[in-house]
Formats: C-alpha cells, sequence, structure tokens
C-alpha cells in the first residue's frame, strides 16, 4: 500500500498495484514432446496463457479492486515475442505487461528464469505485491516463488488460498499438509497461489477489444542487465543426460458396460482377497 | 566427484516424522556413507526416529516462534554450507516446506535445483535425478554440472523407507541468521482439517472421483464406495478445484501421491497431472464413458460405461455381499 501527501490535507491511501508473473505454455490439451536435439520442451506451437496463473490474474484484480484501485501489471517470459496467454490476461483486466523475449532465454531452467522475472519485474513500477501460481502445468518445478522472493530480497507465502490486505499488511491462508495456516506478512512480499481458489473471470468482448491496445513493453535479456551468461544453457547448472522410454503398465482389460461392468469390478476386488 | 555426505531435509507432521523423511533418509544411505538430517524446529522429539532410520545426527534450529520454515532454514543452511560444514548433496521432498526450502536456498547458492525426482541413480560418480515426464511416459535424467551444493526435490513415495537401527541421532544447532526484510511472514494461527477414515497417502484401497461424476453431491457415491470398501475417498485436480471437495483430497502432481493395492478411478480422465499421482498404484480400475480417455492406458480393469450406472450397481452388490 502506497501513501502519498496531496497538496492540501494529510496522507491518504491510493490504492496498490500487484504483479502478477504469467506463464505462457503450449496448450496441454495437445500432446507434449521433448525436442529431440535439446531434450527440452516443444514450444513451436501456439502458447495460451497457463490456467494455474490465471487464478493469480483473477486475485490480483479482486485485491485492487476491494483496495480502492491500482494496477495490475504482467510480467512473462517467451520465446519469439508471444503475447498470447497476456492478451487473455489484459483481457480479464490487467493494465500492462512487460515481455522478455530473447533467443539467449533458450533453456533456461527455474532459478535463470526467476533471475530475468525479478529484474523485469524492476521494469513494472511501485508494486505492493507480487503473486504467482505454485507451479507451472508444462514444468511444475514449483521452486520460482521462493527464488524470486529472495533475488528480490521479499518475504514470501506460498501456496495461498486466500489474501486479505489490511494497510501495509497481507493476511494471507497457506495451504499446509495438515491443513491451513493463517499467515501475515509485511508488503511488498511474493505470494503464490495454489489453483482453483479463486473464479477466473471469461474475458468480456469489450475487455478483448480493450486488450489490444494495452502495452506491451517487449525487452531482451541485454535491456533488463543481465548477463546472457547467468541465464539460458549456459547459466542452468545443470545438463540432460539422456532421456528414455519409461516401462509401460501392461495393456489391462478394458470392457464396454453392458449392465454387468459392476460384476467385473467385483470379481477383480474378490481375485484380489480385499472384499 | 564421489557422493560421501547426504543431508535430508527432516519434517514432522504433528510430533511425528513425515512418510516422506524416512524414504529420503532410506535413499540416502544406499548412495553416501554419512547421511544427516536438517529440520526447522525443535528436533528433540523426533531425533530417535530419525536415528533409527540411518540419520546420525540432526541439525535443527529450534523454535521458530512463528516464522515460516523456508525462509529461516534456507538462510541458517546457505551458512552452515557457507562455513565450509555443507554437504555433497541434500535432499528434499516435494512438499509445501521443501519447495520452500530448497527454492529460498537455490536462490542464495546461486544453485539450481532437480525437481519431481523419483529416483536417483549413479553415473560416471555423479548422482542423476530421475524426472518422468508427460505424465510417465518418458523419463528424464538430469545432473548437475557445477560443483556447487546438489539440491534434489524428490516426490512421495519414490523409495520405500527402511529402519536402520541407529542409535538417536545428535541433535545440534543450526543458527538462523537475522533475514532482514526477507523474514517479514508470521505465522498467527494453525487449522488442521480433520479428515475421516484412512489417510489417503497410506490406505490399501482409493476410491477417487472426477469431473465425469457431472455434479457435486454425486461425490457422495465415490464416499460410499470408499466406506463400503474401506478406503480412503480421493479427487482429481479438476473437482477440487472447482469446489466439491478439499485439496486434502486432491490425488495428483499437486496434492497427494498414492500407491495403494486397489486405485479406482470415477469420472476421471487422466490428464497427465492426475496419472502422476496415482499410476503407481499395484492395481488400477477405471470407470469412464470415453473410451479414449487416457485412464485407460493405466488401467488393470477398464469399464467403458456411465458411473452414473456402474457406481450404484457396484455400491448394490458390495452391500449385499
Amino acid at each position: 500500500m502506497r501513501f502519498c501527501r496531496p497538496s492540501v490535507g494529510w496522507a491518504r491511501i491510493v490504492g496498490m498495484n500487484v504483479v502478477v508473473c504469467v506463464k505462457q505454455i503450449p496448450d496441454p490439451a495437445e500432446p507434449g514432446s521433448l525436442d529431440p536435439s535439446t531434450n527440452t520442451l516443444k514450444r513451436d506451437g501456439k502458447l495460451i496463457l497457463d490456467e494455474s496463473d490465471s487464478y493469480g490474474v483473477e486475485m490480483a484484480l479482486q485485491l485492487v479492486d476491494a483496495n480502492g484501485g491500482g494496477e495490475v501489471t504482467l510480467i512473462s517470459m517467451a520465446p519469439r515475442g508471444e503475447t498470447a496467454g497476456l492478451r487473455t490476461a489484459l483481457a480479464m483486466g490487467a493494465a500492462k505487461a512487460v515481455l522478455v523475449s530473447d533467443d539467449a532465454l533458450k533453456g533456461s531452467d527455474a532459478l535463470g528464469t526467476s533471475k530475468v522475472l525479478a529484474k523485469a519485474i524492476g521494469r513494472a513500477g511501485d508494486y505492493d505485491l507480487v503473486l504467482t501460481a505454485t507451479e507451472s502445468s508444462d514444468g511444475y518445478t514449483g521452486t520460482v516463488p521462493e527464488q524470486l522472493a529472495e533475488l528480490l530480497g521479499l518475504p514470501s507465502v506460498t501456496f495461498a488460498k486466500s489474501i486479505v490486505v489490511d494497510g501495509t499488511t497481507a493476511k494471507v491462508d497457506r495451504q499446509t499438509e495438515a491443513g491451513y495456516d493463517e499467515v501475515e506478512v509485511p508488503l511488498p512480499a511474493v505470494v503464490s497461489v495454489t489453483a482453483g481458489v479463486v473464479e477466473p473471470r471469461y474475458p468480456s468482448f469489450k475487455g478483448i477489444m480493450a486488450a489490444k491496445s494495452k502495452p506491451v513493453d517487449q525487452v531482451t535479456v541485454a535491456d533488463l542487465g543481465l548477463d546472457v551468461g547467468a541465464v539460458g544453457w549456459a547459466g542452468a547448472g545443470q545438463e540432460i543426460v539422456e532421456v528414455v522410454t519409461a516401462e509401460a503398465r501392461e495393456a489391462g482389460d478394458i470392457v464396454e458396460d453392458d449392465g454387468e461392468g459392476y460384476a467385473r469390478i467385483v470379481s477383480f476386488l474378490s481375485d484380489l482377497k480385499v472384499i | 566427484m564421489a557422493i560421501t555426505k547426504i543431508w535430508v531435509l527432516a519434517e514432522a507432521v504433528e510430533g511425528n516424522v513425515a512418510t516422506i523423511t524416512l524414504e529420503l533418509l532410506a535413499k540416502a544411505r544406499e548412495l553416501a556413507g554419512t547421511v544427516e538430517a536438517v529440520h526447522g524446529g525443535d528436533a528433540t522429539g523426533i531425533a530417535a526416529t530419525l536415528g533409527a532410520h540411518g540419520a546420525t545426527a540432526v541439525h535443527a534450529t529450534g523454535d521458530l516462534s512463528g516464522a515460516l520454515v523456508g525462509v529461516s532454514l534456507a538462510a541458517a543452511l546457505h551458512d552452515a554450507i557457507a562455513a565450509g560444514n555443507g554437504p555433497d548433496a541434500i535432499f528434499f521432498g516435494t512438499t509445501q516446506d521443501g519447495r520452500d526450502t530448497a527454492g529460498r536456498l537455490s536462490a542464495k547458492l546461486d544453485a539450481p535445483v532437480i525437481t519431481n525426482i523419483v529416483d536417483l541413480v549413479e553415473r560416471d560418480g555423479a548422482l542423476v535425478g530421475v524426472e518422468p515426464v508427460f505424465g510417465g511416459v518418458q523419463n528424464v535424467l538430469t545432473r548437475f554440472t557445477s560443483d556447487k551444493t546438489k539440491l534434489f526435490l524428490i516426490r512421495p513415495k519414490s523409495f520405500a523407507a527402511e529402519e536402520s537401527g541407529g542409535a538417536a541421532a545428535s541433535v545440534s544447532a543450526l543458527a538462523v541468521p537475522d533475514l532482514g526484510s526477507t523474514g517479514g511472514a508470521k505465522i498467527v494461527n494453525q487449522h488442521v482439517e480433520e479428515r475421516s477414515g484412512p489417510q489417503l497417502d497410506e490406505a490399501a484401497i482409493v476410491v477417487s472421483g472426477g469431473r465425469g461424476l457431472g455434479d457435486a453431491e454425486k461425490y457422495a457415491m465415490v464416499e460410499e464406495l470408499a466406506k463400503l470398501l474401506k478406503a480412503a475417498p480421493g479427487a482429481s485436480r479438476a473437482i477440487v478445484d472447482a469446489g466439491w471437495v478439499p485439496y486434502s483430497y486432491q490425488v495428483g502432481q499437486t496434492g497427494k501421491v498414492v500407491k495403494p493395492t486397489v486405485y479406482i478411478a470415477c469420472g476421471i480422465s487422466g490428464a497427465t497431472q492426475h496419472l502422476v499421482g496415482m499410476k503407481g498404484s499395484k492395481n488400477i480400475i477405471a470407470i469412464n464413458k470415453d473410451p479414449e480417455a487416457p485412464i485407460f492406458s493405466v488401467a488393470d480393469l477398464g469399464i467403458v460405461g456411465d458411473v452414473h450406472k456402474v457406481l450404484p450397481q457396484l455400491i448394490e452388490a458390495l452391500e449385499s455381499r
């Protein structure tokens, strides 16, 4: 929450700005494959907004609404200047985006990605909160939120089910193995949002039209002042030794239900002596 | 470089050592001569169990008084490593605190994490992580190229826990430095969500429901069948996201990894994210009306049919036995 002092009167709350990191990924409905020359996920087709990130975008829009206005800024790293997924989130209501696109980023691992996102967030202007998903739907390393928080020198809360902002503090319900913890964190902070905790809005026709003219600040690694050696293949610090085909499960008995399907299940369970 | 010393993140659930920790200790003992645990919290109550599973020492921060484990433990581990007391590798379970700690530490050390590991093998003296991709169709083998501390995030149920018969682990203090601007988050209250019946990740039989059930009320059929079979009810991410059942029911990449004797998938199509969490089950039964559903590729018995017909018949047949 930022305070400003108008020419007369006293300090007043002017709303909050939220940064949301979003990933544009190959459509999960299409079968994925690895690029045989690099063994990394093929990303040459159309990319879409990762559904996991739509929850963070929605959460950010709701927080801005609930706290007297402000802006939602998207941060993304994607090949070939891809903006299709960003336009979806802009159509939902985000104000602007920073897109980092550079051939030097090919092969970046989660830490390299976090370095790029941290620098790109520096171009987003003042912010009170950075939201991410808990993990992407294509790489699902789940380490970016904490890596990013450390690089930004911020506190963090992961696996958020709900976020309420109260002055300069966020109250976050954090999912745990046993249930959930109520956590308080001073802003600015990084919070990762669990999928399914809000209902992402569908972009309206008006929103889709408006998104076409919203600003997307496209930058390169050099623009961010990052050393190309720290990102991409060179910066990854890990390499794929081999890709092997996993042992397939033996084909099962797949039968059409003719009204007796349940009986097949009963005898299967009975053969296993579990009933 | 050979691996001689491994640290394992020790996690506790309601005062007991988490199963994932015991699994990681068993694998670590297989790979290295020295295996020690690290813990964000007070370790006096868990030192005996850690020792019985092969950890000779546990380096613990002591009570964190509400601070989060990830940021606190990562800072403590960073300092221990910088002081030259670190291991060759650290094993973290793919859990909330495991991911938090590994992520924070990774950025502090400027060292990558190899994630989603289900097996570890030695190749030319290096430790190589095995990560299944595309729902387990292929395995990607990855090794580190730097000589920094090797951080592995390992999935639950990848290894079998095994006692070593060791004495209680010696407890030593792991100092948490001043966290500065990163340390502001504090836990102010904790809530435990009650779940009745067998634990999802320990039950011999799991019955899960998915979007094919049609609407939230129909999940009652899954619960009824689970009760009859003394099974744990589970769910796909789709219906957890839709709010039909709580997150604690979720089986999959996020949620619980399960390996029961029998897994019954009702109205679940079998998205990669779900298959990853259950394809290790010994026997898989699937009921789905779409014959092309990917769940049938892992099923031992697949019924191509309507769950709304098959489940009531199955429940009735089991009730009358």
